[in-house]
């Protein structure tokens, strides 16, 4: 594997109000790649990857997406923040997906996924309308394409936040719990659409409770605890022989999930 | 009737004014640094502390003092949009406060830089919210426009005691008077109605 | 003319004038709120009655007052009541019936929007207790009630204390016919203004820490 590096973090350090969430977090993310991070709520998974995409600004260490810093430059050894406009132009690249889907519900599926390809992007409304029939169509939404938001389930509201994500072409997507908020019975659908998407190469960084999916999507799997990569490794060395304490505790949790699949 | 030409422009001049530097001054209430935001709170709630009264007489005494030559209409036009200005910011701030913070991240996580942001994401949704409260503005300014006839201008109200002082039909005139500020006042809240319907998408 | 010389004296002149002026605007807004609690409350009933003729005819009360202006209503009750024979009302009386009929309308929708959203079970369970229906009403829904529209009430002695300058157009001496006798006598019109804003501004956040401390006190129930 020669891949590049696609997203580099090192040292990174957050802390809301005197409190640490990040201790330090190192994490690579080759071009291709999926990786996951998993842990007990309160671990900093989701804080993290939050910074990933500047919805929070990291205090200490480093983002680097394609070797750029996210959200500050260096001059002469100082922070510098970048400019609002930097700022959505690195948040351009980088696709996110949210626990609550978030999905714009003055707009139609459509509209929701062609609002960021005509303002952001600056494509035609013809071209924005027939990528986001495209990804409507990947993700099995396209006879849904004119509905709003209220109109759709949770796993389709789900799947259009999806293409909302992916249409934009980002260098790197991320999914935040996705399917934390849905009804068991809808998981499946949106894990699919994962899948598929993974499987055509797009570079994935999750956070999930999906240990099963985590397990066979993933290439590499980091185990966060109070805020530090306690564990990282591939799937099965994470989850086939975890050494670590904590985490084989954590992972008991999930044991009933896991004796009944392989079993 | 040109007393009502002078209600009906008073109260659509107020009203624009309002809505325009209202939803303004609400961004800065919002989303404005500390100073700003601060600066636009306190004009905000002084203004909604002072009586409307008080406000027009203030502005057309003041005015004048400061040599600021406009004629009674106006002072009381800026008098009454001023006062509905802050109105407008507070229900546009209540607005924002309510569209759930995950819609602003969405925004963001696609690349909308914050001008685009307020303007494809959060006024869509604001405006449907602030919709009630404006129609209750724009009543509230409409029944404020009488106010203007004790600082002497002809709106319907003195107009109408005008006419009385001529003909002697009081009772006549302040029902006729009482029928047309219903009217005017029931069309606004009907047509407020009419487009809070119109901009449902959702129930949540 | 930028350079304004402020001479405050006018005002130090007139502190008391000033100050009857403004207990005579806080006298009429209680006033007003009291009657106008009392209208609402029966209104609210009404507006709820089984019977439609009743409820009908408060609905129109309530949207002909949300639309007519307040003026308007007082220069009626002042100059037209006359007119059909009604003369046994001063201009204090005048004003504090012209208010209160307006308060009653506002306060009718408040006190609806309160009782319709007094939960069943309370109701259901002084029924279990075989409390009559008037002392359901007195025991428990009107005191749950209550406390549910403290802060609509707050408000609401708040815009009438504001209010309550209108009773200037008819020559009653509140707080903004002094700002303005003073205006006209002396011509120390930045003077008289800011102090009439100062004091209406402070009383009403007088008015709205005042009564959060009630509200705090009565909060127990949620």
């Amino acid at each position: 594997m020669t891949d590049p590096i696609l997203l580099q973090a090192r040292g990174v350090t957050k802390s809301f109000g005197g409190v640490n969430v990040l201790k330090g977090i190192d994490l690579d993310v080759l071009q291709g790649q999926v990786v996951s991070l998993i842990g007990a709520s309160g671990s900093g998974k989701t804080t993290f990857l939050r910074c990933v995409n500047l919805l929070e600004e990291h205090d200490g260490g480093e983002i680097l997406l394609d070797g750029e810093p996210i959200g500050y430059r260096d001059q002469g050894g100082r922070r510098v923040r970048l400019s609002e406009a930097r700022v959505s132009a690195q948040r351009a690249r980088i696709g996110m997906v949210f626990q609550q889907f978030n999905l714009f519900p003055h707009l139609t599926a459509s509209g929701n996924v062609t609002l960021g390809l005509t303002k952001v992007l600056g494509k035609s409304k013809a071209e924005a309308q027939e990528i986001a029939e495209h990804w409507l169509d990947r993700v099995g939404l396209s006879a849904h394409s004119a509905r709003h938001p209220y109109e759709l389930s949770g796993g389709q509201q789900q799947r259009v936040a999806i293409a909302r994500a992916v249409a934009m072409q980002p260098r790197l997507l991320l999914f935040d719990e996705v399917t934390s908020a849905l009804d068991p019975e809808l998981v499946a659908e949106v894990l699919t659409v994962m899948r598929s998407l993974a499987e055509s190469g797009m570079t994935m960084l999750l956070v999930s409770h999906e240990m099963l999916f985590v397990r066979e999507v993933s290439d590499h799997v980091l185990f966060l605890e109070q805020g530090r990569v306690a564990v990282e490794g591939p799937p099965s060395q994470v989850f086939d022989q975890p050494e670590n304490e904590r985490l084989r505790s954590f992972l008991g949790r999930f044991h009933g999930l896991f004796g009944a699949s392989s079993a | 009737m040109s007393g009502l030409g002078a209600t009906l422009l008073s109260s659509a001049l107020s009203i624009v004014m309002a809505t325009v530097l209202g939803v303004l001054l609400g961004v800065a209430l919002t989303y404005g640094w500390i100073g700003l935001r601060l600066a636009a709170r306190l004009y905000v709630d002084v203004l909604r502390g002072i009586p409307l009264l008080v406000l027009i007489l203030f502005t057309y005494y003041g005015l004048a003092l400061f040599g600021v030559n406009v004629s009674a209409f106006w002072a009381g036009v800026i008098a009454l949009g001023g006062f509905a200005t802050a109105h407008v910011a507070e229900n546009f701030r209540g607005a924002v406060s309510s569209i759930p913070s995950g819609q602003m991240e969405a925004a963001k996580s696609i690349g909308l830089p914050f001008v685009n942001r307020l303007r494809y994401v959060v006024l869509p949704q604001a405006f449907r919210r602030m919709l009630p409260p404006w129609v209750n503005t724009a009543l509230e300014i409409v029944k404020g426009t009488t106010l203007l006839s004790i600082i002497g201008v002809v709106e319907l109200l003195l107009a109408s005691q005008q006419a009385m002082a001529r003909n002697y039909m009081i009772i006549d005139f302040y029902l006729f008077t009482g029928l047309v500020y219903v009217a005017i006042n029931f069309t606004l809240s009907r047509i407020g109605a009419r487009l809070e319907r119109r901009f449902t998408f959702a129930r949540s | 003319m930028i350079d304004y010389h402020f001479d405050w004296t006018v005002i130090t002149r007139n502190a008391g004038f000033l100050a009857d002026a403004l207990l005579l605007g806080l006298g009429l807004a209680v006033a007003s709120l009291a009657i106008g609690c009392l209208i609402g409350l029966l209104a609210a009933y009404a507006r709820l009655s089984r019977w439609r003729l009743l409820s009908g005819a408060v609905w129109i009360y309530v949207e002909l007052i949300r639309c007519i202006p307040l003026l308007l209503l007082i220069f009626f009750l002042y100059f037209g009541l006359p007119e059909l024979g009604v003369r046994f009302l001063d201009k204090f009386e005048t004003f504090v019936a012209a208010l209160s009929i307006y308060a009653g309308a506002y306060m009718c929708e408040v006190f609806r929007a309160g009782l319709e959203s007094i939960p069943r079970q309370y109701v259901e369970a002084s029924k279990a207790i075989g409390l009559r229906p008037w002392q359901r009403q007195r025991y428990v829904v009107l005191p749950v009630m209550f406390r549910i529209t403290l802060p609509s009430i707050s408000n609401n002695l708040i815009s009438l204390f504001k209010d309550t300058s209108l009773a200037a157009a008819i020559a009653v001496p509140e707080l903004t016919f002094a700002a303005r006798q003073i205006n006209a006598n002396t011509f120390r019109v930045m003077e008289a203004w800011l102090t009439a804003s100062a004091l209406y501004l402070l009383t009403a956040y007088a008015i709205a820490i005042a009564l959060r401390q009630v509200e705090r006190r009565y909060a127990a129930i949620r």
